[in-house]
């Protein structure tokens, strides 16, 4: 008699974890080589295991709904002594003598074995090693590990119970391809509730997009319950402490004036989308943004005073241009630049910009890339809000505030059309920026997101 | 031949063919029979050893056990076959060790069988290739003068087996012109098994495939390819003309993969049950033990057959279970003939990695 574990064998090409469905036995049962155990839900279908001892099943390792990454074991098996161990294809230590702490080392060496590289793939044939030293596999990914029976420190496992999982009964009544599955699985959207716009009935990416959109659309209607304590208190430190002191330097100092103006973006949306289709810019984000940005640089250099630092002696005009973007990120409002951005090519704005973005997105922006800022941008379009009134960032005179770009009524030819309309709007030191500055610097802003041809200029 | 109740009888237009079940006698019967259910027992505990861990990828032949069994005795023995990867049964019916065919799934060897030897060439898991290799090889025996010349001790012909999918590749048609303008000795064995992974067969065809060969001047004949009787008497029918010089034919056999395409497959996603249960209902197997018992086989045969099964399956385990890891340079053995600069350089980056592996105590 000995203790035999049967590991999550990799059952596709490549996969590296599997979803228990079902048991199909419970501890004390007896079972039979090839007796299926359990059916497990792959990235790509339902498979039963068949149980490569014969024996009494000791304890089930792991539950029903539980996700299992490959090579952990999922059930011990009292074995009847016939336990064929596998060869070395896999394993080089599969029989483990120690009798106390075996039931850890098991453990320890499947999660040793889990930890190895292994990232999530549908298709293919698993990610592959990277370079270096690594920890030689101790026991089988796939191959069962045995273990001696006189273990008496066996840690318990709670009950299984049986539930009947349906998860993927459903999965039979609709057409969709694995990765669309997968993306409907990560967006939570049902498949069998998307209405399919597809060949043959066939569920799309866009039909599943829409459904998440849709879902997430009414998911917002549900408003959160009202809490039970009367009040919350958020320290104030760090990111928030940091906007905080900045905001009221700038509001307190220097006095703001705001200005706005509507413009019809039309010209500048055909550019983006010509852009976006030109193989020059291929792998590179071209938005809106990015239009905006090289048209500020432009009216920078016909009025150089929005491009300035008060310091109460001197006015510092600026004759290059450090150009920050605000970025909304989790932890709060920073305002990262890019440094001499008024000597880039589009191109190279184009993927300053992204890199910026993605940088702030991931909480990796460094000091360094938020300081020396000379001329700001906001972008609160993207939050769906026409306009505002943004504070200056500390050391700066101009910032400017790219409102949503939408279809609106326009005045052409003293007839009314529909043109894809936004409006820009800025703030100013007036310190430095008289009136009349401000408004040509948006004036020169605004005509070129109306011609964008004005940048061959 | 077969009815589905395993009565026997050859229709009038097809007596040529039933001229090569007159030849067989009831030792013959229990060999098919024997076979038959060897491969399938062999299948089921394949794929319950991949389930398992054993094997990187299974490739179920259930279902289709008389087109490959009748098929492969068909062959005569100085003939080639050019298989795909799912002819496990042709393989058994040609002295293959079935234990080589698991080495290739479980990744520690790369070919298995000296394809010189056994006349049986490696397994072509590139979809259709093996049709084109096999189209030249039987170009060559032409070169040789190995056709036609009455001596049953010289003359070879040369047979390929491909599925319905494989019909659309471009390397079918390219095999069919060929064949058909050099004459060559060769016999195109499609088995229909009506689903090329998930596409069905319709997709692959409107007219029926034993038709395909036509336009390019292969003629074709359809058989029941549950019916282990006429696909041995349609092969070794259309392999005797082509060792006597009569030039290329198409036979399509009309079967089902019972299974999945292979292990990482789930055929429950795009198929409907109740084909499957029409298909269950023709097993090649069940159909030919009411043939055998209406022979006067009894219970002792079959009892016999499962006990064998019992044992073919234990053995199949603990040979897998034992099997060992080959050497590394296994890898790099048969790139060239030659020593090559490339190969070795590859070799030793590799040796390298695997010596970097810290050996100890997982922690």
């Amino acid at each position: 008699m000995s203790l035999a574990q049967f590991n999550l064998p990799d059952v596709g090409e490549g996969l590296t974890e599997a979803e228990i469905v079902s048991w199909k036995v419970a501890p004390g049962d007896k079972v039979s080589v090839n007796q299926v155990i359990c059916e497990i839900e792959t990235a790509k279908s339902i498979v039963e295991l068949p149980c490569p001892f014969s024996g009494v099943v000791e304890e089930l390792l792991a539950k029903e709904g539980d996700t299992v990454e490959v090579g952990k074991p999922i059930i011990s098996v009292q074995s009847d002594g016939n336990i064929l161990v596998a060869g070395p294809i896999t394993t080089s230590i599969p029989i483990i003598p120690e009798s106390s702490s075996t039931h850890q080392a098991v453990a320890d060496v499947a999660a040793s074995v889990a930890s190895d590289e292994n990232k999530p793939n549908l298709v293919g044939y698993g990610s592959s090693a990277h370079g270096g030293t690594r920890r030689k596999r101790a026991a089988g990914i796939n191959s069962p590990a045995v273990v001696p029976a006189s273990t008496s420190s066996m840690p318990i496992v709670s009950p299984v119970v049986p539930s009947s999982v349906a998860a993927a009964a459903s999965s039979t009544d609709v057409i969709a391809k694995p990765p669309i599955r997968k993306l409907a699985k990560d967006l939570n959207v049902d498949l069998s509730k998307v209405s399919a716009t597809g060949l043959a009935g066939e569920i799309t990416r866009e039909d599943v997009v829409n459904a998440a959109s849709q879902a997430s659309v009414f998911r917002n209607l549900t408003t959160p319950a009202q809490k039970t304590e009367r009040e919350e208190r958020i320290p104030v430190k760090g990111v928030r402490k940091a906007i905080a002191t900045a905001m009221v330097q700038s509001a307190f100092t220097a006095p703001h004036v705001s200005i706005f103006v509507d413009v019809d973006a039309t010209r500048t949306m055909e550019y983006v989308k010509r852009l976006k289709a030109s193989t020059d810019f291929a792998g590179v984000k071209v938005t809106p943004l990015l239009l905006m940005a090289k048209a500020m640089m432009w009216a920078v250099r016909r009025n150089p005073t929005v491009n300035s630092t008060w310091t109460d002696k001197e006015i510092i005009v600026h004759n290059y241009v450090n150009f920050g973007v605000a970025a909304a990120t989790p932890r709060g409002l920073i305002v990262p630049n890019i440094k001499d951005a008024d000597r880039m090519s589009l191109f190279e704005l184009a993927q300053a910009i992204e890199e910026l973005a993605a940088t702030a997105r991931e909480g990796k922006t460094t000091p360094e890339q938020m300081k020396d800022g000379t001329i700001t941008i906001t972008n609160i379009g993207v939050f769906g809000v026409d306009t505002g009134t943004p504070i200056l960032n500390p050391g700066q005179v101009a910032i400017v505030a790219l409102g949503s770009i939408r279809p609106k009524p326009w005045v052409v030819n003293n007839e009314i059309v529909i043109r894809q309309v936004t409006t820009i709007g800025a703030t100013f030191d007036h310190r430095v920026v008289d009136g009349d500055v401000a408004s040509r610097f948006v004036q020169d802003v605004a005509s070129v997101i109306e011609e964008p041809a004005l940048l061959l200029d | 031949m077969l009815s589905p109740e395993g009565i026997f009888e050859v229709p009038a237009e097809y007596a040529e063919y039933g001229k090569y079940i007159e030849r067989l006698n009831l030792d013959d019967f229990l060999k098919f029979y024997r076979d038959m259910a060897r491969i399938r027992r062999f299948d089921n505990e394949c794929t319950a050893l991949q389930r398992q861990g054993q094997m990187g990828l299974w490739v179920q032949a259930l279902g289709q056990e008389a087109a490959q069994i009748g098929s492969g005795y068909g062959v005569g023995p100085n003939d080639h076959m050019f298989p795909s990867y799912r002819e496990h049964g042709v393989a058994i019916t040609h002295g293959i060790d079935l234990m080589s065919i698991i080495k290739i799934m479980r990744g520690v060897n790369h070919g298995g069988w000296n394809p010189e030897e056994t006349r049986f060439h490696l397994y072509a898991i590139v979809l259709a290739t093996q049709v084109l290799h096999a189209t030249g090889y039987a170009m060559g025996v032409n070169f040789d003068g190995l056709v036609g010349t009455g001596n049953p001790d010289v003359d070879q012909a040369v047979i390929t087996y491909f599925g319905d999918g494989a019909t659309a590749e471009g390397d079918v048609s390219e095999a069919l012109l060929f064949a058909a303008t050099t004459k060559a000795p060769l016999v195109f064995f499609c088995q229909n098994n009506q689903w090329a992974i998930s596409s069905p067969v319709s997709s692959q065809t409107v007219v029926p495939l034993y038709l395909r060969g036509e336009g390019f001047g292969v003629p074709g004949i359809q058989v029941d390819g549950n019916d282990v009787l006429a696909c041995y008497a349609v092969t070794a029918k259309h392999m005797d003309d082509a060792r006597n010089g009569l030039g290329p034919s198409l036979i399509e056999a009309l079967t089902y993969r019972v299974g999945a395409h292979t292990t990482s497959d789930d055929p429950t996603k795009y198929r409907p049950a109740d084909e499957l249960e029409y298909w269950q209902a023709r097993d090649p197997l069940l159909r030919f033990e009411k043939f055998l018992r209406r022979q006067g086989v009894g219970d002792d045969f079959f009892e016999e057959v499962a006990k064998a099964g019992d044992e073919l399956a234990e053995q199949i385990r603990a040979e897998t279970f034992a099997m060992q890891n080959p050497p590394l340079e296994n890898i790099f053995r048969h790139v060239y003939s030659d020593p090559h600069p490339m190969v070795a350089e590859q070799q030793a980056w590799l040796e390298g990695y695997e010596a970097s592996f810290e050996e100890g105590e997982p922690s």
